[in-house]
């Protein structure tokens, strides 16, 4: 049976997330031939509707409120019940974004539903989807399925391909007025501390640093090289606890898990902990003075050495190769 | 001040995981409460300390998990529940956790409810936002400081690295960040006192809630490894020249540059 499945798009500074367009590919492939409908929440989101039929959606719902402006659960929750309520869709899909993982399990519960998070692939169409997640931070993944009644994912980034852009594809988009009200939490002030506007788990390249850095400066290289690659640099929990950077950087079993298409570790010896946060990332290289450190294990590439002298050469060498 | 901590029992973080006949083994593994739920368990003993009252830490799980209990009464919560489910239910999801730790709560006074914002074990980061749905009332994850003066509260949350400043009040369910503190050891004397504090054991009976109602909306049909990974190469030569060819790989073989 084919499904109608709703998806919710999130924008970051003005342009939709990448996940958002893997939430398509990921709804398309679990409508089994159904419709796919877009979800835009926000204070102005109406001008980015027809990048996600572009990428996919068939139409888009919009509900546009200056509450929207800055997510907080109460009003998104609100505004989305109201499109689920006109659309009464048979399955949702969300990014596992902080946004994803905040939002999704209010609207479960609102639905008594389940909620299948941190998707990373799909096997199979329509009725008979299979999910993978990760469980104990990619330690292991497990196999789930939907028991029956409303399906709802959230996908994590960088895992599963969006389709491909076409700008001639069309569809319709309409404006839902919600009237948001009753908000229980106000967001008074926000610090944007992250690097470069590159987020950590949705980054393509992350360059991360242990102990081996040394000290807060000794993040700089690793800062450039992240630049140079358009990538978001990372930490581990040492690097972390000693003060060097902050805790939001953190990789492992406690912190973030990523899964980009290169990984560079540097001064990172891999403790178990820290390899659950990295291990599934496509390539991975490593960079440590001491030739028996475990992150050699996951390497697929390893430079025994000190990273103040392999990095700084790396970034002279990727510029070489970018200039010509 | 009524403080309630959900907190779960999980393998140890130094543990490998080993799969045997299609389920996750436990055979001589650690455990330990939920990283994430001890700060949460921090939180809530800082304050009650401030502001009087009590501090209840809630389980589902076997009897095992009175272990983990024991441990949070000893860092200094005033008393524990375990509801017990193993004889009961042989599946469950976060849809199952929330109901009944919902059910437990509903007719109790809360004014404050702490969770870790996600279990390493099953990683969804579901049941507390869910479980203040159930009871009606608001939520923040992924906090890194907690202030409450009266009913109101302001709280500082990581969204993504970047770190919002919200205000809202009482009753209120918060899940717990990395950096929001530095959970304490457990003393000796804490130790010795956890041994007589109350630990409440309920089953599903007590609660008024049948199988039916807290069955699992979603089913786990495989658990698996994933690949192990073949041996890296490790460069050789002079570094200049290892870091040569390991862009050119990077750029020609991995194609990921």
């Amino acid at each position: 049976m084919s499904k109608k499945v709703v998806v919710l798009g999130e924008a970051r500074e003005g342009a939709l997330r990448n996940v958002s367009f893997e939430a398509i590919a990921a709804a398309k492939k679990i409508s089994g031939g159904g419709e796919v409908v877009g979800v835009l929440l926000g204070d102005a989101v109406q001008s980015l509707a027809e990048e996600m039929i572009h990428y996919g959606a068939d139409r888009v719902v919009t509900v546009e409120h200056p509450h929207l402006k800055l997510y907080t659960s109460d009003a998104f929750s609100q505004a989305f019940m109201a499109v689920y309520e006109q659309e009464k869709p048979e399955a949702i899909v969300f990014g596992h974004t902080a946004l994803g993982k905040d939002l999704s399990p209010k609207i479960a519960s609102k639905l008594a539903s389940g909620l299948i998070s941190d998707v990373t692939a799909i096997e199979g169409e329509g009725d008979a989807a299979v999910f993978i997640r990760p469980i104990f931070s990619g330690k292991a993944f497990e196999k789930v399925k939907n028991k029956d009644g409303l399906l709802f994912i959230t996908v994590r980034p960088n895992n599963i391909a969006p389709l491909e852009h076409d700008a001639g594809r069309t569809g319709g988009v309409a404006a839902l007025a919600v009237d948001v009200t009753n908000l229980r939490t106000i967001i008074s002030e926000v610090i944007r501390k992250s690097t470069e506007g590159v987020d950590l788990s949705e980054a393509k390249v992350v360059v991360a640093g242990g102990r081996g850095v040394k000290s807060a400066e000794g993040f700089e290289p690793l800062q450039e090289l992240a630049t140079l690659l358009g990538g978001a640099i990372g930490a581990s929990r040492g690097a972390c606890d000693a003060d060097y950077c902050d805790y939001s950087l953190q990789i492992g079993q406690t912190g973030k898990v990523v899964t980009p298409d290169l990984y560079i570790a540097a001064g990172i010896s891999g403790a178990i902990q820290h390899m659950a946060g990295m291990s599934n990332s496509k390539v991975i290289v490593a960079i440590n003075k001491d030739s028996e450190a475990n992150i050699f294990k996951v390497a697929d590439y390893g430079i025994v050495g000190d990273l103040f002298e392999v990095i700084p050469m790396m970034i002279e060498e990727i510029k070489k190769i970018k200039t010509n | 001040m009524n403080i309630y901590v959900l907190v779960k029992r999980t393998f140890d973080t130094e543990e490998k995981i080993t799969v045997s006949n299609g389920k996750i083994s436990e055979d001589g593994a650690e455990f330990i409460i939920n990283p994430y739920d001890e700060y949460a368990i921090e939180e809530a003993i800082q304050v009650r300390d401030a502001n009087d009252g009590e501090v209840t830490v809630i389980t589902i799980g076997g009897e095992d998990a009175e272990k983990q209990l024991r441990t949070a009464l000893a860092m200094g919560a005033d008393k524990a529940v375990l509801i017990d489910t193993e004889d009961d239910l042989d599946e469950m999801d976060e849809f199952t956790s929330a109901k009944i730790i919902a059910e437990y709560l509903k007719d109790k006074e809360v004014d404050l409810i702490l969770a870790g914002n996600v279990a390493i074990d099953g990683g969804s980061g579901q049941v507390g936002p869910r479980v203040a749905e159930l009871l009606g009332i608001n939520y923040v994850t992924t906090i890194t400081n907690l202030e409450i003066n009266g009913t109101s509260v302001k709280i500082i949350r990581d969204v993504e690295g970047d770190s919002e400043t919200i205000e809202t009040s009482l009753p209120l369910l918060v899940t717990a960040q990395q950096g929001l503190n530095e959970p304490r050891y457990p003393s000796l004397p804490g130790i010795m006192k956890a041994k007589k504090k109350p630990l409440e054991k309920l089953e599903l009976d007590d609660l008024d809630l049948e199988e039916d109602d807290v069955e699992a909306k979603t089913q786990t049909i495989e658990i698996y490894l994933p690949p192990q990974k073949a041996a890296g190469r490790i460069l050789e030569g002079e570094v200049a020249n290892q870091v040569i060819e390991l862009v050119n790989l990077l750029k020609n073989e991995a194609k990921v540059i």
